[in-house]
C-alpha cells in the first residue's frame, strides 16, 4: 500500500515562506480546488512536468481553495489521484485581502498559477493551462 | 531554426500573457444589455428598470460552487433592496458547449428549484460579460441610475466569507447599498473573491 499523503492547512505567512525562497529554484505554484473541473483537468499537466522535470531545480505546490472543513475531502482526492507535489490548503480569511497580496493582477478565479524564482515573482497566470502551453511556460523559467 | 523558435515562443508568450483591458471601472457608465430571461421575454436596463434607482447586477451560473453558495444570499439581496429601488438582475455568462449545466434549460430549472425572485439572464454572446469586464462567478456589478445612466458604483464580492453566510464580517454589497440610499459615497468600491472562471467561447 502506497503512504497515505495528506494536506496541510496553512496560513498565507505558512504559504509564502513555502513558496516564496531566495534560492534558484523555481517554485510552480497552481491554485486548485477538488470542485473546479479546469483545475483537475489541468493537474495532470502539472504532475506530468514534474515527473520530466525530476532531478533539476523546480518544485511544484498545489494550492486547494476548498474550505478548512473539507481537508478530508481534499485528502481522499489526491490519495485517489496519486499527486506526488505537496498540496497546501490555504486558511487565509478575507480573501478581499489576501488575492492582492499573492498577485494583484489575479481576479481571484481559478485556477490560477504563480511562479516564483529567487524569492520574486516570476509569473502569474489565470486560468487553465493546456500541456504544451505549461510545458513551453516552464521552460522558459528554467532556461 | 533556434530563432524560429525562439519567435514562436515569444509570440506564444505575448499571446498567454495577453490580457482583456478594460471591462467597467468604478464611475463609468454602464452598457445597457439586452438579454432573454429564463420565461422568454428580453429585459434591458433601459427597457425594465425605469423606475428603480440603480440595480445589482450579478454574473453566475448553475454549475459553480461558488456561485451556488451565493445563491440564498443574492435572493436575500434582491429581497431587502428591490423595494428600495436596487434590484438584482442575474446573467449567466457561461458557454453551455464548454459547461453544459449552464445551458438555458438549466438555468431555467435553477431558477425553479431555487426559487429566484430576480430576472436571470443568458448572456449567450458573452458580449455583456466582455462589455462588463467579469472574470469569474459570482461577479457583482452595483449601478446608480443618475439620469437615464446607469453609472457603476462598485464591482466585486458579495462579502467576505462565501461558505459561511453566519460568518461573514464585510457585507461589502450590502454596505455599498446603503451608503447609495443615503446619499454618501461608497467606502470600498472594489473588491475580490475566490471563484469559477467565466468559461468563455473557444
Amino acid at each position: 500500500m502506497l503512504p497515505q499523503k495528506a494536506v496541510t492547512v496553512v496560513s498565507l505567512r505558512d504559504y509564502q515562506t513555502r513558496a516564496i525562497k531566495n534560492n534558484d529554484t523555481l517554485y510552480v505554484v497552481n491554485f486548485w480546488a477538488t470542485w473546479c473541473k479546469p483545475c483537475v483537468q489541468e493537474l495532470p499537466f502539472f504532475e506530468a512536468e514534474q515527473a520530466k522535470l525530476k532531478g533539476q531545480k523546480v518544485k511544484f505546490i498545489y494550492v486547494s481553495m476548498n474550505s478548512p472543513k473539507e481537508v478530508a475531502q481534499v485528502n481522499s482526492f489526491i490519495n485517489q489521484n496519486q499527486y506526488k507535489a505537496d498540496v497546501l490548503l490555504l486558511n487565509a480569511g478575507n480573501p478581499n485581502i489576501w488575492i492582492d497580496q499573492i498577485d494583484s493582477s489575479w481576479s481571484g478565479a481559478i485556477p490560477a498559477t504563480i511562479m516564483y524564482k529567487g524569492g520574486k515573482t516570476a509569473l502569474f497566470y489565470e486560468g487553465e493551462f493546456t500541456r504544451n502551453k505549461l510545458d513551453s511556460v516552464i521552460q522558459k523559467q528554467i532556461l | 531554426m533556434k530563432t524560429k523558435l525562439v519567435a514562436i515562443v515569444a509570440g506564444f508568450l505575448m499571446l498567454a500573457s495577453f490580457k482583456p483591458e478594460g471591462g467597467l471601472k468604478v464611475g463609468d457608465k454602464a452598457a445597457d444589455f439586452k438579454l432573454k430571461n429564463i420565461d422568454g421575454k428580453e429585459v434591458s436596463l433601459s427597457g425594465n428598470f425605469k423606475g428603480a434607482k440603480g440595480a445589482v447586477v450579478v454574473f453566475t451560473c448553475n454549475h459553480c460552487p461558488f456561485a451556488k453558495e451565493y445563491e440564498d444570499r443574492i435572493i436575500a439581496l434582491d429581497k431587502k433592496y428591490k423595494g428600495l429601488g436596487y434590484p438584482v438582475v442575474a446573467i449567466n455568462p457561461n458557454d453551455p458547449a464548454k459547461s453544459p449545466e449552464d445551458s438555458y434549460d438549466n438555468m431555467q430549472k435553477r431558477s425553479k428549484e431555487k426559487g429566484f425572485t430576480f430576472p436571470y439572464l443568458f448572456d449567450e454572446t458573452q458580449a455583456t460579460a466582455h462589455t462588463y469586464g467579469a472574470t469569474n462567478t459570482p461577479h457583482i456589478y452595483i449601478l446608480q441610475k443618475t439620469g437615464n445612466d446607469f453609472i457603476v458604483k462598485y464591482i466585486g464580492a458579495i462579502d467576505d466569507n462565501h461558505e459561511d453566510a453566519k460568518a461573514v464580517k464585510e457585507k461589502y454589497a450590502e454596505e455599498a447599498l446603503d451608503a447609495l440610499l443615503a446619499g454618501k459615497p461608497v467606502a470600498t468600491t472594489k473588491t475580490k473573491a475566490i471563484g469559477c472562471t467565466i468559461k468563455w467561447k473557444a
